[in-house]
């Protein structure tokens, strides 16, 4: 079996409900299992019935080996408790710790709003996301899963948010890794990706700024500071729409050492509910952030704020400038929305955008320049506030893609988590770059990869040795290729490659040797000694890469098998000189059998 | 393979073992029971330890020189000098070949300073975070007690062979005194440090392409680990401290370390006839009754480890007993960074411990009891103590040598009382030779040793179940402990154990047979295999053998690879095999022309077939045939031919 298969069931030319199917070496697997934001009727969830409509299937426990969550973004994992409580899914689900403790807190989130403010039913409930939670196992960055006998899965760190990770899958010779959500820059709160050089088969990556090479950090938290920093000077009311866990710490830390710099009085509010546990979660997740909080977290823990207050819900009429965090971060629901709804027709205030929107949110339409919005009551919202984006979503960009690929060598790039016309040139890219080959499929396309499959055996060590011994004269050379020669022996579906004598007798065929001897007679003035030194010599010179020996007896041997000796008078000119072989260096035999027929005098 | 045991501490490991070409230290444990020998460092000037006299020496000149050095207390002898620790055996080998160090637990690493440092070792080290990180607290926290009150003087007269053999015991009886070593520094520990590197569990880590090593849990402590090293077809396991008892660390997984060819066990329980959780039972009622008393309770521990374990039981122990309000200092120069690295760790928790953090509330209860102030730490008696001091209370405080720490304080301070008590719980000193220079003491002295390492039953179950081929053990796991009259207490195997004591070679009883090859697509793809039965297939092969890091491939002969000229070696190398049938033979021969033949017996049970006109013999033997022919090319190439149709091909 040398192919990968791969269908995405979400997040194929598109950004949102991510959910990849994988098949390598007979196994199934699916990589995150997300819910879409731009949508509120079936298609917010990937396709499930793509699996289950087969009958031969069934449910989806009978075809996925496994299912390996990136990280807590419901886009990646929005989905769960619907595929395993009511799609039906016993198997296990792989994410890390910090992923395990914050996703069912998210999930909940999504539910309430979802079921209890606009009033769905046939959602998932609070119980099905208890039951969905405990069919996942924890796992380490760099820990080797034995998922079953074959598969075995590993973790990378991936940046991104507070526990994703990038996940190698591996069956026999053939690997594939995903990359679920990652940034190849350093933030102020977490890493950068790293992975280390696995070559992979194929190397599944998100492409969300495909096509963006995004101008020095610094710049970005400089403008981001000032726009701020004029806004409340005027008396304007800023409002960053985020969500609860990732880029609002990362901010936090931003503003907190500005206002602390600038000593600046103007409230800095977090929407309440998550934030604390949200920060708890920091603290005590901290092995997973960056390396200058991990080193600095004995004397002060960087996610205790001083300046960040929370916030409540009557503070949105107060008068005056502050700066408020609330969740969500596309502005489709929730109390960031509702924030927006009433700030929004005044010019002093402002909102900044910090992440990328789905299309079909709010957040979407403001920044695609929509300036009157209609509300679900039909009243219609004029947007007057300043509407400002600031990419810091911690996503590679095209270089930090293109960086990784160089790193992780793969022999295949597929991309999704991103928007069609951007992935094509980043494929053009790629594929010229690296020569390798790129696919972008789209939703329900699968494409399938050959692979090289890898054939080992087991090799006796007295074989290896025996060959390894073999030397040409006195000095060994360890920069010539060694020649090797033996039996491969196929049996209970191994392979074994084994001395063919020895081979021979295990398998219970009488080995029949064969030796050819002839004496010829040569002119040669001098002694036998001189007359042998010669023939060594002559030999030496045609067969540069041979082995050939000066036995201690007077006789030349090459090659193991070839033997060589002179016997006659020191006095006559004229020498015996008796060549024997073996059937298996008949080649050689003969050609030195015309070697010294034709006499020492040619050479000499 | 070879395993060299530079300790013969069978809790203070170190081996180095050579495997294929990679040489691995396993652990580099620090005996520290030398300490027990030396004199203590008092934190504020002591009356008792400063008034104590000379040793009165009879005997020669120099035996009396080295009287000054020495104090007496009680008829026992110490050393008035900085203290020193017996390293491993060092020299046994060459540092600077030892490749990587593989670190189990931080109880088993503090040697590292010696081996890494001006040592010309030029490996890595690995371990897991908490290792590291507790390691680190461990080393810091035994720097700052010993450098803190500085002793201008070092002894070494007593060390003298012709001095030390005149000397009262215990001290005439110390192993290899000239080989001890003072301590390290806080420089030395940082850069010692600076080549660890992380690893988490099931990471398997490639030594350069020759085998992978793998840590796994032990149980013992947070993040400690056993270690398997593995090649394509040999496994060997490392245990050290492990434990099966549930307590804080994630649980030993046992999966990995099955049908190993070798298993190396060390760091069993220290108090074999000690049962863990009934210590920590009886350390709590006797604490609570001391307080209920009005006396202090001092327990000699270390920053990390079971202390936590023993604050846990025993706030809850007290709260039932309403004695909720009565303070447990935590003493420590690196109790801070203790307490804040056991928050942090949840990764390498019992289940039970994740899962608060998953809520979120902090892993352990000690974080609530410091919030509470309940338990309070800080980084010596010197400072922030004294404001809040208040008794009865319970102090937990290093060193448990009672060498040096704070512990050396609360000692002279409430020594004198009876109602006051101290309470032993870590094993690795006995407490009566601990005490002895402090003697005579009228607080309560109460031994509750906690090891929650394998016990002998445990470990002996524990390899019934992981069935190794070979186990080696400390020559100390093989006869039962003297004077137990317990002959239970030894470690047995399916195949008898191999002991090993310091300063031991052992040659390991692992043949290598095999070894895996990659072979190339375009070979395998020119094989011929012969079908010789369902299922089972032969095929000759001729390549080229590359090694790539330490892997070995067969790739297909090309020009490219080997020359045109060599490429007429490999060519064809065919492997004939049967019995030939003499008749059949001389049948093709005649078929080819040949007519003059001449068939005979040979004298050693063969046949000779001579071809009289050109007098060419063929001695046909079982398994051979020689072709004896000066002839020319084309009459022996027909022959060949005749005789090649009569044999089965490979």
């Amino acid at each position: 079996m040398s192919e990968i298969k791969v269908v995405p069931l979400g997040a194929g030319q598109d950004v949102g409900r991510s959910c990849i199917l994988l098949t390598i070496g007979g196994k199934n697997i699916m990589f995150d299992c997300g819910m879409h934001m731009g949508y509120n009727d079936d298609r917010r969830f990937p396709d499930f019935s793509y699996i289950t409509k087969n009958e031969e299937i069934g449910r989806l426990t009978e075809f996925l080996d496994c299912v390996i969550i990136s990280h807590f973004h419901l886009d990646h994992c929005g989905a769960l408790p619907y595929m395993s409580e009511m799609v039906g899914f016993d198997g296990p689900i792989y994410m890390t710790h910090p992923t395990k403790a914050i996703c069912p807190i998210l999930l909940e989130d999504y539910r309430k709003i979802t079921v209890d403010r606009k009033g769905e039913t046939n959602f998932f409930t609070s119980e099905m996301i208890k039951n969905c939670m405990k069919k996942t196992v924890a796992v380490n960055l760099h820990e080797t899963v034995q998922v079953d006998n074959e598969l075995e899965i590993k973790a990378y760190y991936a940046g991104h948010v507070l526990g994703a990770a990038m996940f190698h899958v591996k069956v026999g010779g053939q690997s594939a890794v995903y990359t679920g959500d990652y940034n190849m820059t350093p933030d102020r709160h977490l890493g950068s990706a790293w992975i280390d050089k696995c070559r992979p088969d194929l190397l599944i990556t998100e492409s969300t700024y495909a096509t963006t090479i995004r101008d020095s950090k610094r710049c970005r938290e400089r403008d981001f500071l000032k726009k701020v920093h004029d806004c409340v000077d005027k008396g304007g009311k800023v409002l960053i729409p985020v969500f609860a866990l990732g880029r609002a710490q990362e901010l936090c830390i931003l503003l907190e050492s500005y206002w602390d710099r600038m000593n600046l009085k103007v409230p800095i509010y977090f929407s309440l509910g998550l934030t604390e546990k949200a920060n708890n979660y920091y603290k005590m997740f901290i092995t997973w952030t960056n390396q200058k909080i991990r080193k600095t977290f004995l004397k002060r823990n960087m996610f205790e704020f001083q300046y960040i207050k929370a916030f409540d819900r009557n503070y949105i009429d107060n008068p005056g400038p502050m700066v408020v965090f609330a969740t969500p971060g596309m502005l489709h629901a929730g109390l960031s929305l509702q924030i927006f709804k009433k700030w929004a027709p005044f010019e002093n205030n402002m909102v900044i955008m910090p992440g990328y929107c789905v299309a079909g949110t709010v957040g979407h339409k403001i920044l695609n320049g929509v300036r009157k919005l209609e509300l679900e009551n039909k009243k219609t919202l004029d947007v007057k506030m300043s509407v400002q984006y600031m990419s810091f979503s911690a996503h590679a960009d095209a270089k930090g893609i293109m960086q990784l690929i160089r790193h992780c060598e793969p022999r295949n790039v597929m991309l999704v988590h991103g928007e069609a016309v951007k992935m094509e040139f980043l494929r053009a890219k790629i594929k010229q770059e690296f020569d390798i080959e790129c696919y972008k499929p789209a939703n329900g396309e699968t494409v399938s990869i050959a692979t090289k499959p890898c054939i080992s055996a087991d090799m006796s060590i007295s074989l290896l040795k025996k060959e390894m011994a073999k030397t040409d004269g006195d000095e060994p050379e360890p920069k010539k290729a060694k020649l090797m020669h033996g039996a491969i022996v196929m049996k209970d579906n191994k392979l074994r490659l084994i001395d063919p004598s020895e081979a021979m007798k295990e398998l219970g065929l009488p080995e029949h040797k064969i030796r050819f001897t002839s004496t010829l007679a040569l002119e040669n003035e001098g002694t036998v000694t001189q007359t042998i030194d010669k023939i060594f010599n002559l030999v030496k010179k045609r067969l540069k890469s041979a082995s050939v020996q000066h036995s201690t007896d007077g006789s030349i041997t090459i090659s193991d098998s070839v033997l060589i000796k002179v016997s006659g008078d020191d006095e006559e000119s004229e020498k015996d000189v008796l060549l024997s072989w073996s059937y298996q260096d008949e080649e050689l035999g003969s050609y030195l059998q015309r070697l010294l027929k034709a006499g020492l005098h040619v050479d000499s | 393979m070879r395993l060299y045991c530079l300790s013969g501490h069978p809790n203070r490991p170190c081996f180095i073992l050579k495997f294929k070409s990679v040489t691995i230290m396993l652990d580099c444990g620090l005996d520290t029971t030398s300490l027990l020998s030396f004199l203590p460092i008092p934190v504020v000037p002591s009356q008792k330890l400063s008034k104590l006299s000379n040793w009165v020496a009879k005997g020669d000149k120099e035996v009396k020189l080295a009287a000054k050095e020495l104090k007496e207390n009680g008829g026992r002898v110490f050393i008035d000098s900085p203290p020193e620790f017996y390293i491993p055996e060092i020299d046994m080998t060459d540092l600077s070949e030892v490749d990587v160090i593989l670190i189990s637990n931080s109880n088993c690493m503090m040697s590292l300073p010696y081996i890494t440092q001006h040592s010309g070792f030029k490996g890595v080290v690995y371990a897991t975070e908490p290792t590291l990180q507790v390691g680190r607290q461990y080393m810091e926290e035994l720097v700052e007690y010993i450098t803190r009150v500085p002793k201008t003087y070092t002894a070494t007269k007593w060390k003298q062979p012709n001095v030390n053999k005149h000397l009262p015991a215990p001290l005439s009886d110390v192993p290899n005194p000239l080989s001890w070593k003072t301590c390290y520094t806080k420089q030395q520990v940082d850069d010692s440090l600076a080549k660890v590197q992380m690893v988490g569990f099931g990471q398997k880590i490639d030594i350069f392409g020759a085998v992978t090593v793998t840590a796994i849990s032990s149980g013992y402590r947070m993040g400690s680990s056993n270690w398997v090293i593995k090649s394509d077809y040999e496994k060997i396991c490392y245990l050290s401290g492990s434990s099966t008892l549930t307590t804080h660390p994630k649980p030993l997984d046992q999966a990995p370390l099955k049908n190993s060819d070798l298993i190396i066990m060390s760091s069993l329980t220290q108090v074999p006839t000690s049962n863990p959780d009934s210590m920590i039972g009886e350390f709590c009622i006797s604490t609570a009754l001391t307080l209920k008393n009005g006396g202090n309770v001092l327990v000699p521990v270390y920053p990390s480890g079971v202390t936590f374990d023993l604050f846990e039981c025993l706030s809850g122990h007290l709260d039932n007993m309403n004695l909720g309000n009565i303070p447990m200092y935590f003493i420590s120069p690196v109790s801070d960074s203790s307490i804040a690295y056991s928050n942090i760790f949840a990764e390498w928790l019992s289940s039970r411990k994740q899962s608060r953090v998953y809520l979120p509330e902090y892993p352990f209860p000690h974080t609530e009891l410091i919030s509470q102030g309940k338990l309070q730490h800080y980084k010596t008696i010197h400072g922030e103590l004294s404001k809040n001091y208040r008794t009865p209370c319970v102090v937990f405080t290093g060193h448990p040598s009672l060498r040096f720490g704070d512990v050396v304080h609360f000692l002279e301070l409430w020594g004198k009382s009876s109602s006051n008590t101290i309470i032993f719980t870590e094993p690795d000193f006995s407490y009566l030779d601990a005490l002895a220079p402090f003697q005579p003491l009228n607080m309560k002295v109460l031994y509750y040793p906690i090891d929650t390492s394998l016990n002998f039953s445990q470990a002996n179950k524990l390899l019934k179940e992981l069935k190794p081929q070979h186990v080696v053990v400390s020559e100390k796991y093989i006869t039962p402990p003297p004077m137990l009259n317990r002959p239970d207490l030894i470690i047995e195997s399916e195949h008898a154990p191999i002991p090993y004591k310091r300063f031991d070679v052992l040659s390991l009883p692992i043949r290598r047979t095999t070894e895996k090859i990659e072979l190339e697509m375009e070979l395998t793809g020119s094989l011929i295999p012969t079908e010789l039965k369902p299922g089972v297939a032969v095929a000759m092969v001729s390549g080229v053998l590359a090694v790539q890091d330490n892997n070995y491939i067969l790739q297909s002969p090309t020009s490219s690879n080997i020359g045109r000229k060599r490429k007429l070696e490999l060519d064809s190398k065919p492997y004939m095999w049967g019995d030939i049938n003499v008749s059949a033979f001389v049948d093709n021969l005649s078929k080819q022309g040949i007519t003059d033949i001449k068939v005979e017996d040979s004298p050693t049970g063969g046949r000779i077939v001579h071809l009289t006109d050109d007098d060419i013999l063929i001695q046909l033997e079982e398994g051979s045939t020689h072709i004896i022919c000066d002839s020319d090319e084309s009459l022996r190439t027909k022959i060949r031919d005749a005789l090649v149709k009569c044999l089965n091909r490979l």
